[in-house]
């Protein structure tokens, strides 16, 4: 048996094979840095707990977890808790993506 | 101002402990590679809410003590081809951790 079938969850990596460790300082896109920023003022208010944002994360499912970049996984945990706690809905965070997706495609191609 | 309702401390530095083995599903803080395994006590970290119950929004009380536990590489990976002396710590809430029994360690 596994150690997948025996309850091991997917983000819980640790000793597994993962190639050399990447040691290269890199710059932060600016949605990078609003996410962190979101995600500390949130802390602040009391709106959410960083072991929330932790189990968000690890319940992205393998697929997910493996295809997003850090921050992504952060913003899809920091919606998933404000939705869970109330604090917006399913349909304003709808309609707010489909407002920003169609004001980008008015943009002329960077 | 109330007293934080927690845990009492039951491992001192020094002492052996053993990982629980279990698998249940959630927001846990106990690595997969350290589950079963057996390590020594290296100091108490302090006591603090149990992170399984504030990653559902609940108040972690009663607090549990956290410790730093060493273990030898050798233990924790079979083909570990470091030292024999080489060890690794990771910080485990006191609901994972077992005494292990001196009759266990003479055994």
């Amino acid at each position: 048996m596994s150690d997948e079938e025996r309850g091991r969850l997917h983000h819980d990596m640790g000793g597994l094979p993962a190639g050399p460790v990447e040691r290269a300082e890199h710059d932060y896109a600016p949605w990078e840095k609003r996410v962190d920023a979101l995600m500390t003022l949130l802390s602040r208010h009391g709106l959410l707990r960083v072991d929330e944002l932790r189990r968000n994360i690890e319940g992205l499912g393998a697929r997910a977890y493996d295809r997003m970049s850090y921050y992504e996984r952060w913003m899809a945990a920091v919606s998933a808790i404000l939705i869970e706690r109330g604090v917006i809905s399913i349909d304003d965070l709808g309609r707010k993506m489909a407002e920003i997706e169609a004001a980008r495609r008015q943009e002329p191609a960077a | 101002m109330s007293r934080v309702p927690e845990f009492a401390a039951r491992h001192r530095p020094g002492d052996r402990v053993r990982v629980r083995a279990a698998a249940p599903p959630g927001h846990v803080r106990t690595p997969w590679y350290v589950r079963g395994k057996s390590g020594t006590v290296e100091r108490l970290c302090g006591t603090f809410g149990n992170p399984e119950e504030l990653a559902y929004n609940r108040s972690g009380e009663p607090r549990q003590p956290l410790y730093r536990v060493r273990f030898r590489q050798r233990e924790l990976w079979p083909d570990y081809r470091g030292r024999d002396h080489d060890t690794v710590e990771v910080e485990i809430y006191q609901h994972w951790l077992e005494p292990v029994s001196t009759a266990e360690r003479e055994a």
